[in-house]
C-alpha cells in the first residue's frame, strides 16, 4: 500500500490562542514493501507526520494518499476505519495502552474491533506471544502483573494482531535494555522482509535507521527537508549537523580511520558489521601491497 | 479534540486584568457572585451583561476564544432555560401546543437565569484565564490563613489545589494520547450506540488511572527527595503585591452593586 502526502500542513489548536504549525507543506512519497525512517530531532514535527499516517489527524491543508482512500483537508471520510486496520501504530510507550484483564484478551482487542472472529483473534495472539519472545503462561497475566520490557511486547503485539499492511512504529525501543532493542528491531525487520510488510519507522537513532532502512526523511521545523537513500542522506556531514543530527556510530569510526590513514574506503558503511569487513578487507589488502 | 477546552487553563497575557493581584481577582469573583442576585429587571440584567463584556474588553482574550471553550457550559445552560420555560406558570401565556405551555413570567424567567449563569461563567473563566494557578492557589491560601487558628489544613488544602490544576493539561494529553492509541487499534468512541461507546470508555479509563496512581506515586517520591514536609516555616519565593488598581477593581464592585440597587424593582 503506497502512502503518499501532499503538501500536508496542520496546526494544532486552530484557531485558539495556542494554535502552533507543527507541518509545513510536506511532501513525502513512500512505495509499498520499502522501510522508510524518518528522523529528525525532538519537535521537529516527526510524530505529528505519524499521526497523519493512518488519519488520527487530518491535514489543515494538503492531502494524504493511504492505499485507494485519500484523506485531505475539512472533508468527512467514512473510510477511516478501513486505514486504521491496514496501518498499525506502534505509539511511543506503547505499554501505556494497555488496559484488559489478560494479556490475550488484551491482544485481541484490535483484531475484534475490525471484526475478526474470536477464533481467529486468540489464534493469532497466542501466535504472536511465542513470536515476540513471551513464555505463554503471560496470556492468562494481568498484562500490568508483567516487567516494563513484557508491557512493551505484549502491546507490540496487540498492534500486530490486527495483520496490518503498514507498520509505524514511533521509537518503539525507547527505555529498552540493549538486547531488547536489538531483539525487537530484528523482529521488526523480520516481518518487513518476510511478510512484505511496508515498515515507516520514526526514530532518533542513526543507527537504526541506517541499519534497516532502505530510505530515510529527514525532518526539520515542520518541513520534510531532505529524503533519499541511507548512503545518500549520510554522504555529507555538513548537512546533517545544519538539521541538529549526526552521523552513526560506525561512520563516525569510518571517517576517523580514513583521516587516521589517509585514504577512503570504497564504500559508505552502515553498520558496524558492514565496517569491520570493509576495514578488514582494505588492511589486507594493504599488506599485499 | 480536548484541545479547546478552557477550564483551568491559563493564557499568557499583559492585560490590566493579567497584571491585578490574585487575592483581587479571587475576592472580586466571589463578591459578584453575590452582586449578581441583586439585579431582577432587564435594566440590572442589561448593566451585568454591560459590565461582564468590559471586563472581557480588558482581560484582551478573544471573544470567539471564550465562546468556543464554553460550549460545553452551553448545554447546560440550555437545559436550565428550558427548565424554567416549561416550569414556570404565571403571568400570561404566550404560546400554546397541545399540552405545552409557555408562560410569560417563564420566558422571562428562563432569560434571567441563563444571564446569571452565563456571566457567572465567563467571569470565572476569566479569572482561571488570566491567573496563573500557582498565583490562585498562593493568593487561596493568604485569604484562608486566618482559618489556620481553627486547624483548617489551609497549606495542604492550597497545595492540593494547585498539584490538581497543574495536572490538569497533563491528564488532558494523556488522556489524548490514550484515545489514539486506541483508535488506532480500531476502538471507536464516537460512533455506534450507547452502549457501544460506553464500552469504548474503558480502554480508555483504565490506562488513565493507572498512569494518574503512578504519577501521583512519583510525585511524592519526588516531593519527598527533595524535603519536603509541610507548610511550617516555609517560605515563599513569589510575594503576592496588592497595588491601587486592585482597590480600584473592587471599588468598581461596589459601584456596580450601587447601581444596581438603584435600577432593580
Amino acid at each position: 500500500m503506497d502512502i503518499t502526502l501532499q503538501q500536508v500542513s496542520y496546526a494544532y489548536a486552530k484557531n485558539t490562542p495556542f494554535e502552533k504549525r507543527a507541518l509545513f507543506d510536506v511532501d513525502l512519497h513512500i512505495p509499498s514493501g520499502s522501510y522508510q525512517a524518518i528522523i529528525g530531532h525532538t519537535g521537529s514535527g516527526k510524530s505529528t507526520v505519524l499521526q497523519h499516517l493512518n488519519a488520527l489527524l487530518k491535514p489543515t491543508d494538503g492531502s494524504i494518499q493511504i492505499g485507494d482512500v485519500e484523506v485531505s483537508a475539512g472533508k468527512k471520510n467514512k473510510q477511516l476505519r478501513k486505514v486504521r486496520q491496514k496501518v498499525g501504530i506502534v505509539f511511543q510507550f506503547p505499554e501505556h495502552q494497555l488496559f484488559d484483564e489478560t494479556v490475550l484478551k488484551d491482544i485481541m482487542f484490535g483484531p475484534m474491533n475490525f471484526g475478526v472472529p474470536e477464533q481467529e483473534a486468540k489464534r493469532r495472539a497466542i501466535e504472536l506471544v511465542s513470536l515476540l519472545g513471551l513464555p505463554d503462561e503471560v496470556l492468562e497475566k494481568s498484562p500490568f502483573d508483567l516487567s516494563g520490557g513484557q508491557m512493551r511486547r505484549v502491546a507490540i503485539a496487540g498492534v500486530l494482531a490486527m495483520n496490518p499492511e503498514v507498520l509505524v512504529l514511533d521509537e518503539p525501543t525507547a527505555g529498552l535494555d540493549p538486547k531488547g532493542r536489538k531483539e525487537i528491531m530484528d523482529l521488526f525487520y523480520r516481518l518487513h522482509k518476510e511478510k512484505g510488510l511496508t515498515t515507516i519507522l520514526v526514530t532518533h537513532s542513526m543507527e537504526d535507521a541506517a541499519r534497516y532502512a532502505d530510505r530515510i526523511a529527514i525532518m526539520h521545523d515542520g518541513k520534510c527537508v531532505l529524503a533519499g537513500t541511507p548512503q545518500e542522506i549520510f554522504s555529507d556531514e555538513g548537512r546533517l549537523m545544519d538539521f541538529r543530527l549526526e552521523l552513526p556510530q560506525s561512520m563516525k569510526f569510518q571517517k576517523k580511520v580514513e583521516q587516521m590513514m589517509g585514504k577512503k574506503l570504497p564504500a559508505l558503511c552502515l553498520t558496524e558489521e558492514m565496517l569491520a569487513e570493509e576495514l578488514a578487507r582494505f588492511l589486507k589488502k594493504e599488506r599485499e601491497l | 479534540m480536548l484541545e479547546k477546552m478552557i477550564f483551568g487553563r491559563y493564557i499568557p497575557g499583559d492585560s490590566f486584568i493579567h497584571r491585578l493581584d490574585a487575592r483581587a481577582k479571587l475576592i472580586f469573583v466571589f463578591l459578584f457572585i453575590a452582586v449578581v442576585f441583586i439585579a431582577n429587571n432587564w435594566i440590572t440584567y442589561g448593566i451585568l451583561v454591560a459590565f461582564t463584556f468590559l471586563i472581557i474588553r480588558m482581560s484582551k482574550i478573544r471573544l470567539y476564544f471564550l465562546i468556543n471553550g464554553l460550549k460545553p457550559v452551553v448545554i447546560l445552560i440550555i437545559f436550565t432555560f428550558l427548565l424554567h420555560l416549561f416550569f414556570t406558570r404565571e403571568g400570561a401565556v404566550i404560546f400554546e401546543w397541545k399540552f405545552i405551555k409557555i408562560y410569560e413570567e417563564g420566558l422571562r424567567q428562563g432569560i434571567f437565569i441563563s444571564i446569571r449563569f452565563f456571566v457567572l461563567v465567563i467571569l470565572t473563566s476569566i479569572l482561571t484565564l488570566t491567573t496563573t494557578p500557582i498565583s490562585i492557589t498562593d493568593a487561596l491560601e493568604t485569604l484562608l490563613n486566618p482559618l489556620k487558628k481553627w486547624k483548617l489544613p489551609v497549606h495542604e488544602l492550597a497545595l492540593m489545589m494547585s498539584i490538581s490544576l497543574r495536572f490538569i493539561p497533563t491528564l488532558m494529553d494523556e488522556t489524548d494520547k490514550i484515545m489514539k492509541a486506541q483508535m488506532a487499534r480500531g476502538s471507536d468512541m464516537t460512533t455506534g450506540s450507547m452502549k457501544e461507546r460506553v464500552n469504548a470508555i474503558v480502554p480508555l479509563l483504565i490506562p488513565l488511572f493507572v498512569s494518574a496512581f503512578k504519577r501521583a506515586e512519583d510525585l511524592a517520591t519526588a516531593m519527598e527527595v527533595r524535603g519536603y514536609k509541610g507548610g511550617e516555616g516555609r517560605t515563599r519565593y513569589r510575594k503576592l503585591e496588592w497595588a491601587a488598581k486592585d482597590t480600584i477593581i473592587i471599588l468598581s464592585l461596589v459601584v456596580l452593586a450601587a447601581v444596581l440597587v438603584y435600577f432593580r424593582s
